[in-house]
């Protein structure tokens, strides 16, 4: 990071931050940066900012960076940081509301983990169910991914954990509904 | 003792036994499980990850018909608890969110019914001495830590269970089938969830330090209440073992598979032969330790 001039980058990019602020339920100035969240992220190992830099750069008005980061993608919503907080930061929903944000920009620092999650949803969208198989053979594809994991299929076939056929809702039509609505809400990226 | 239930996807495909096992011991402990009918996918992360709505109107349509029954709601998966317990605290915080999602669902839905995980009911509904008194074939000095995982225990807010940090049910579970119970640093850690498949280099680190920490402390065995951390567990050994030259060949359980065959039933009506990594041996060798006849598939 560059020299950074404080009182002025304070004030870059204002009302994007607030609004991430109300959307995650975090007032950023609450975080006093004493690290223990980051101390204790079981994901920390693998993320190129900690979760407490990604407070720190939006405390500083440096959104673009925080939307950038694999960080906001890498967070696995384990919690642990917000049980620990001293002042019950709730990272893991901040997380959530920049990853959001950076989706709705095109800022995807994780595409595996993006196009997983875009899946499951289609899946239970179509199914009212997750069929896990499906899960697995279209993320498989749509990663680029083919083989992966493939040495455990038969053991999940042959002990009958896995399907070939979907379960489904007998109401899809309820589900689909319920997918509308809340689409409507303009949250669904 | 009624409970709604709600098995959720996992029990189905993957985590096939922890369904038949929650029913055996069900049975056994007199607890009526009436399952929701026509339940729909509780939408997991992704959903909780995309769509803030989204996350609380799935859950919210299976809560709802649990509630026209009139019946508190027992989740075994740990993933779908937090999910459900999270709808219920939201519509329960506000009245604006209780009206919208109820029209988006379409039901009344109003928060009457507890949300408790499977794993609280039978740990904190049931007597100890009901558990002792069916267990036939005791786990005599079987050496088992209890593995949590992160959302039956956290936020502790949602979650309330008894110990957001050292929590002791499942121990205690465990020491009521005559095991022992083995204390561990990892018992709430993260398993990773989906990095597995997305990071599989995040994911399967964060399996192998769990591991290994099982292994240190001197565990046989890794008892489970969450279809996702058993799935992790038990089907990477394999592959963490060739990537770091371990030899990790750990059975995991689900805490009820234990219970089952404590109380009597045999391998292969619990459904331990579906394991990956071999699980009937290690139990063969407790059983004939505390010479109780050996039975099982
Ligand atoms: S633990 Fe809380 S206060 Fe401390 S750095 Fe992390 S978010 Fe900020
Ligand atoms: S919720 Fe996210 S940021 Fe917080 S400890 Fe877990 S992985 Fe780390």
């Amino acid at each position: 990071m560059d020299a950074l001039e404080l009182t002025s980058a304070a004030n870059r990019n204002r009302s994007e931050i607030h609004a991430l602020e109300k959307k995650s339920g975090v007032e950023l100035t609450d975080c006093y940066q004493c690290g223990k969240c980051s101390a204790g992220c079981p994901v920390a190992f693998a993320m190129d900012k900690t979760p407490r830099q990604i407070i720190r750069l939006l405390q500083l008005g440096l959104l673009e960076e925080a939307l950038a980061s694999r960080t906001i993608w890498l967070c696995a919503t384990c919690q642990t940081c917000v049980t620990r907080c001293p002042k019950e930061v709730d990272l893991p929903a901040l997380m959530e509301a920049v990853r959001q944000a950076a989706k709705k920009k095109g800022i995807v620092a994780e595409k595996e983990i993006n196009v997983f999650n875009d899946i499951f949803l289609q899946n239970v969208k179509a199914f009212g169910k997750s069929p896990e198989v499906i899960l697995s053979a279209l993320y498989n594809l749509r990663s680029g991914h083919l083989f992966q994991d493939i040495d455990s299929v038969p053991h999940l076939f042959l002990s009958g954990k896995a399907h070939v056929l979907p379960e489904k809702v007998k109401n899809t039509d309820a589900i689909k509904k319920i997918f509308a609505k809340c689409a409507e809400g303009g949250e669904h990226s | 003792m009624r409970y709604a239930y709600f098995p959720g996807c996992s029990l189905g495909s993957t985590g096939i036994e922890f369904g038949t096992s929650n029913k055996l011991v069900a049975q056994k402990l007199g607890l009526d499980l009436w399952e929701i009918p026509d339940w729909n996918c509780c939408g997991a992360s992704a959903a909780h990850l995309t769509n803030h709505t989204l996350a609380l109107a799935l859950p919210a349509r299976n809560l709802a018909i649990a509630e026209k029954e009139g019946l508190d709601i027992a989740v075994p998966c740990a993933a779908c608890f937090a999910r459900f317990k999270a709808t219920a605290e939201a519509v329960k915080a506000s009245e604006e969110t209780k009206k919208k999602i109820s029209s988006i669902i379409e039901m009344d839905y109003e928060a009457k019914g507890e949300v408790l995980s499977l794993l609280d009911v039978i740990g904190k509904k049931i007597s100890v001495e009901k558990i002792k008194a069916n267990v036939a074939k005791p786990l005599t000095g079987m050496k088992v830590v209890s593995y949590y995982g992160c959302l039956l225990v956290r936020p502790p807010k949602i979650a309330q269970s008894d110990d957001p940090e050292n929590p002791m049910v499942m121990d205690d579970l465990m020491a009521a089938l005559g095991a022992e119970p083995v204390d561990w640093g990892y018992k709430t850690e993260c398993c990773g969830a989906s990095h597995v498949v997305t990071k599989p280099m995040v994911g399967k680190q964060m399996l192998r330090d769990i591991l290994y920490n099982a292994q240190a402390n001197g565990a046989e065995a890794i008892a489970t209440a969450c279809p996702l951390c058993m799935l992790n567990l038990d089907m990477r050994q394999k592959q963490i073992n060739a990537k770091w030259g371990t030899n990790f060949n750990i059975p995991i359980y689900y805490f009820t598979e234990l219970m089952a065959l404590a109380f009597g039933y045999s391998f292969k009506d619990v459904g331990v032969p579906r394991h990956f990594v071999p699980a009937e041996k290690l139990l063969q060798d407790v059983f004939s330790r505390t010479g109780a006849r050996r039975e099982g598939a």
